[in-house]
């Protein structure tokens, strides 16, 4: 790589693996082996992968819960042992799978774990926290006295999420922590996650085995097999055009219904005119061809009129459209 | 037997009781300043565990006139031997308590104290430490009521305390101080008991679990 190149308008590289190797003196093959990866500033990456693929691995080694054998890792530019561990920790924020909340502290206390470690004073930590609690959907004055077991599963995993978010880290690693949750609690996480990173804008490394949560909050997707990448990119890339086998039974591509949710109505409409019919329901052109597919078989229609924002219609998604989409990949995303 | 020794001495009693509880202290005190380190050893190396504990179990089962007297030629009479008696006895409970308490710590607790920044030490100070409190107090209970019991068997050697009326009770056949003595040595051990186990009650770590719904 030249001068040059580095002055390209590319978006700024957060975190950055290189030839990141790691074999447990246990195993008999590397958890991670010569592991390249640059994740670019504010981007949510999910590193999606069976158990035992490594993912874990790679992302305890971000903030050296786990030290690599071989390789570099810098995050926000500075190479991660070039200052102590405890003190490159306290920048990154780090949210697990049961919360690993304290027990014992309170939830105030809990989140200003970080904020004492860095010697912030008592108005400002106190303040943070009001703020933190609020912004995590959890009202100060009924939660900050409490103690962890007296929260539901999903309001602890908030108060998790509140915690790493303390000193406003740019980068944030989350190990699975949505896993031991309920579907409904989880969704409404998930949801919440993105409008906070939508908000805030950190890097997030989000390690997962649920594709269908990977789908759902990833920007990009990093699939991992046996210590490497086999395949990174847009969720609808890694569903419509899976690298190979393993990907495609992972991310499932053959649910033809998960391909369909990936899909804006927009972007295979039939354009309107062509001495067809006008349609008798429409939908806002933005709808997913999923749900515009729904409407269509509930309402026993073929062909379901697609609108746009003013309410005119611009175009209409065809049953035989759909059809085509689920039996066939790639999708043609043009039309 | 009656209780005349004990309403007529009281104040004696009172006296020898406050003796027996210096002397119980003194001897716990210096008995948790070296096991806490030593679980937090033992409790960092697992592989030191079973020796640990094999020799602590070894040193309990020595008959306590048994080593007292073995101490007698380079230590005397008096404090000194007895303190180290009852603070050697008092190891394989303590140790095994405190090693057991920091090593049931959630290893996933452990990884978020780490993982948001701790030191080793401020994660034992902080975590560790104040999680295993509550069952590192049930070992200083289980400790600290057997010293008492037998802080008895010291006054032999001229350590003083309670047992003292036993002696001479014996001594001297007055069989209302022998009771004197057992009635003050059993108060002593329970309320010892009770104001240990109120102590474990009350630490955080307690407190947030029975503070939990339902």
């Amino acid at each position: 790589m030249n001068a040059l190149d580095e002055h390209q308008s590319e978006p700024e590289t957060a975190i950055a693996y290189d030839r990141v190797s790691k074999t447990y003196p246990s195993g008999n093959r590397s958890a991670v082996s010569e592991l390249s990866l640059t994740v670019a500033r504010g981007k949510l990456v999910v590193l999606l992968g069976p158990s035992g693929c490594g993912k874990t691995t790679l992302l305890k080694m971000t903030n050296r819960l786990i030290e690599p054998d071989s390789g570099s890792i810098s995050v926000d530019g500075v190479d991660i042992h070039s200052l102590p561990a405890p003190e490159l920790r306290r920048r990154i924020g780090y949210v697990i799978q049961q919360t690993g909340l304290f027990p014992h502290m309170r939830i105030e206390e809990n989140i200003a774990v970080v904020p004492k470690l860095m010697k912030w004073d008592k108005v400002r930590t106190s303040a943070r926290i009001d703020e933190l609690l609020e912004l995590v959907g959890l009202p100060p004055d009924t939660y900050r006295r409490r103690y962890p077991a007296q929260l539901s599963g999903g309001e602890q995993q908030r108060v998790g999420l509140a915690r790493a978010l303390a000193v406003n880290p740019e980068t944030m690693l989350m190990d699975e922590p949505f896993g031991a949750l309920d579907a409904i609690t989880r969704s409404r996480l998930q949801l919440e996650l993105r409008r906070i990173h939508q908000d805030l804008g950190q890097t997030i490394i989000f390690v997962t085995h649920d594709i269908d949560e990977a789908v759902r909050l990833a920007d990009v997707i990093v699939v991992m097999r046996e210590g490497q990448i086999v395949q990174a990119g847009e969720p609808l890339d890694i569903v419509t055009d899976p690298a190979n086998e393993f990907v495609s039974e992972l991310v499932g591509a053959s649910d033809a219904l998960r391909r369909l949710s990936l899909i804006e109505a927009v972007s295979v409409a039939t354009p309107i005119g062509l001495g067809r019919v006008p349609p008798d329901l429409t939908i806002p052109a933005e709808t997913d061809v999923r749900t515009a597919f729904g409407a269509m078989l509930s309402a026993g229609i073929t062909s379901i009129g697609l609108t746009n924002n003013e309410g005119e219609i611009i175009g209409s998604l065809e049953l035989d459209t759909v059809r085509e989409i689920a039996r066939t990949h790639p999708v043609g995303i043009t039309a | 037997m009656n209780f005349d020794y004990m309403i007529d001495h009281w104040q004696e009693i009172l006296v020898l009781t406050r003796e027996h509880i210096l002397l119980c202290a003194v001897a716990i005190g210096i008995a948790l300043l070296v096991a806490i380190p030593m679980g937090i050893a033992v409790a960092a190396y697992p592989g030191m565990r079973t020796p640990m504990l094999v020799v602590l179990g070894a040193v309990y089962t020595i008959p306590s006139l048994a080593f007292l007297a073995f101490l007698i030629p380079s230590f005397g009479l008096g404090n000194k031997p007895a303190i180290i008696v009852l603070a050697a006895y008092a190891q394989l409970a303590l140790v095994r308590n405190i090693q057991t308490g920091l090593s049931g710590v959630d290893p996933n607790i452990l990884d978020a104290a780490s993982g948001a920044g701790m030191t080793a030490w401020q994660s034992l100070m902080r975590v560790r430490l104040p999680l295993a409190l509550p069952v590192l107090i049930a070992g200083l209970r289980i400790a600290t009521v057997s010293t008492i019991s037998l802080a008895t068997v010291t006054a032999w050697i001229g350590a003083g305390g309670l047992g003292t009326l036993l002696f001479n009770g014996i001594t001297f056949n007055r069989p209302s101080m022998i009771l004197a003595g057992t009635v003050a040595i059993t108060a002593l051990a329970l309320s010892a008991d009770l104001l240990l186990r109120f102590a474990e009650r009350i630490t955080p770590a307690s407190r947030a679990l029975h503070s939990a719904r339902g």
